[in-house]
């Protein structure tokens, strides 16, 4: 599997870490009455979808950047890599 | 669907096995041998209906006809029984765990093994040949001695080698090497290896004897609800019903889950394995290598049989990729060096349901009617006899088994994690 890194280029797998679902939203206020169930969800709960998957990836033996990646999780085919600032808000 | 060996004489409950059977049948060229268990059509309505075919599933299937007599069962697996995780393991068996919440578990399904070839009737090949994790450092010595005073403390065996006692057993390790010198290891003698075909067959053979329907090439594809409960199941040959529906689906439990409109605190991973060339008899124990994670074994056919860490990123695709090939590699050479010469027949992937805390899951589910039994990581084979009794249980009871009750769905919400590790909600760290 290779990551094409828009630093670097394509690089191999071995170059990055792997955090997790890129969907990840940290809820705003701590104060709401959910707050708690809010976090929960967000730390714990996940997706965990068999096709297309929206990840972060670190390119840790590269450039050190954040990527956003779009995998398919059947078949490691990837479809789109960004950096994770420019998706992000 | 017809069966092509079909002996006139069989019966729908096969032989009892024994050394008379096997002289008996020997006289007719094992020619009379029936099959091994029955292959109904599924029926509309069941007490209960199991979601997954592997080991979990069909001891739960067994324990819920043998403990508490319910055997309108229904055992619904998409593949063939045994074809996901039961089929891709490393075949290793103990309970050298730590925390409070696991030993007692782990130790019940070690106690099960022990017996389960008497009890199923059949050759599962359990052999309690040993596990011996090395240490690498004081600190992980001292760790290792923590964690068998632990298992002491809760009557499993284990005991704390030194390194002279580790090169007697093993002399062929890398004793010399100062990167990862071998300070000793905490061994298990009753822990070791079961033949991971074998168990899914003599429990898919001792659950159809009960009356337990296995019906395979089935999947499901969403379940009934009425009233808010779940009352059943449709799959790809029909619609089941059954008041009481417990999941066993390892790496596809989000799968499954997501029909119940269910999120759970699981990423599905995958889990490499490898098989050598066979050889002579060389390695007696399962080893462990404790400055990184690799575990090795040999199979009675001579294969040296290993793997190491999860590939680290979701995947449903039962294969892997070169970079944990490579450390697998490196870290065989490191601990075993004469492995250099061995060749590698092939490998595979299982498909890991990692949980949030490294811990399983056996709880209700917030749908009325649907339990879950998931959350295995790396280590759903050795827990094959006790997550099917402890699910089995409450099932028919609704009430957790006293050594499976940690495994509740809602503790990541309450913070009673079980975090052998000591890794935070990073499935992939567990």
């Amino acid at each position: 599997m290779r990551i094409n890194c828009p630093f670097c280029g394509e690089r191999d797998l071995a170059e990055f870490v792997y955090l997790g679902d890129a969907d990840f939203v940290r809820p705003d206020d701590p104060l709401a009455p959910d707050a708690l169930q809010r976090f929960y969800e967000a730390v714990y709960l996940r997706e965990n979808p068999a096709g297309l998957h929206d990840e972060l990836w670190y390119h840790s033996f590269g450039c050190r950047s954040w990527v956003r990646v779009t995998r398919n999780t059947r078949t490691h085919e990837i479809l789109a890599v960004d950096l994770a600032k420019q998706v992000n808000p | 669907m017809s069966e092509s060996i079909r002996n006139t004489r069989s019966t729908d409950r096969p032989a009892r096995y024994s050394i008379f059977s096997l002289m008996r049948h020997a006289l007719f060229g094992h020619r009379g041998w029936g099959h091994a268990w029955r292959n109904p059509e599924p029926q509309p309505a069941y007490d209960v209906i199991i979601i997954g075919g592997g080991g979990h599933g069909l001891s739960t299937a067994y324990y819920l006809a043998k403990m508490h007599g319910i055997t309108r069962v229904a055992v619904i697996e998409k593949s063939y029984i045994g074809s996901g995780n039961a089929g891709r393991n490393t075949t290793i068996i103990r309970s050298n765990y730590l925390q409070p919440g696991n030993l007692p578990f782990y130790e019940l399904s070690l106690k099960l093994w022990e017996g389960l070839e008497q009890d199923l009737n059949y050759n599962a090949m359990v052999s309690q040949r040993g596990i011996l994790n090395l240490c690498h450092s004081d600190a992980q010595r001292d760790f290792f001695a923590r964690r068998g005073n632990a298992m002491r403390m809760h009557g499993v065996d284990a005991e704390l080698l030194d390194a002279a006692a580790v090169r007697r057993m093993l002399p062929f390790l890398d004793f010399d090497g100062a990167r990862f010198p071998i300070y000793g290891g905490l061994l298990q003698p009753r822990a070791g290896t079961a033949r991971h075909d074998a168990v899914v067959w003599g429990y898919a053979r001792a659950a159809s004897n009960l009356g337990v329907d296995i019906i395979q090439n089935c999947e499901v594809t969403g379940f009934i609800t009425e009233a808010g409960r779940i009352t059943g199941v449709q799959t790809t040959r029909g619609e089941i019903r059954a008041a009481k529906v417990g999941m066993a689906v390892a790496g596809n439990t989000s799968l499954v889950a997501a029909m119940a409109d269910l999120r759970l605190p699981i990423e599905s991973h995958l889990l490499q394995a490898f098989v050598s060339e066979a050889i002579k008899p060389f390695l007696p124990n399962v080893v462990t290598f404790g400055a990184s994670h690799l575990y090795i074994s040999q199979s009675d056919k001579g294969s040296l049989v290993f793997g190491g860490d999860i590939d680290g990123y979701n995947s449903y695709a039962q294969r892997g990729n070169l970079p944990r090939v490579e450390h697998v590699a490196e870290d065989g050479m490191a601990l075993i060096p004469c492995l250099g010469r061995i060749r590698v027949l092939r490998s595979w992937a299982g498909l890991m349901d990692m949980s949030m805390d490294g811990s399983p899951i056996i709880d209700h589910t917030p749908r009325a009617g649907l339990y879950l039994n998931a959350g295995w990581c790396i280590g759903g084979f050795k827990a094959t006899p006790a997550s099917g009794y402890c699910f089995a249980h409450l099932i028919a009871r609704d009430e957790p088994h006293e050594v499976a009750r940690a495994y509740r769905l809602n503790r990541f919400a309450t913070g009673h994690l079980i975090n052998e590790r000591g890794e935070g909600a990073q499935p992939n760290l567990h």
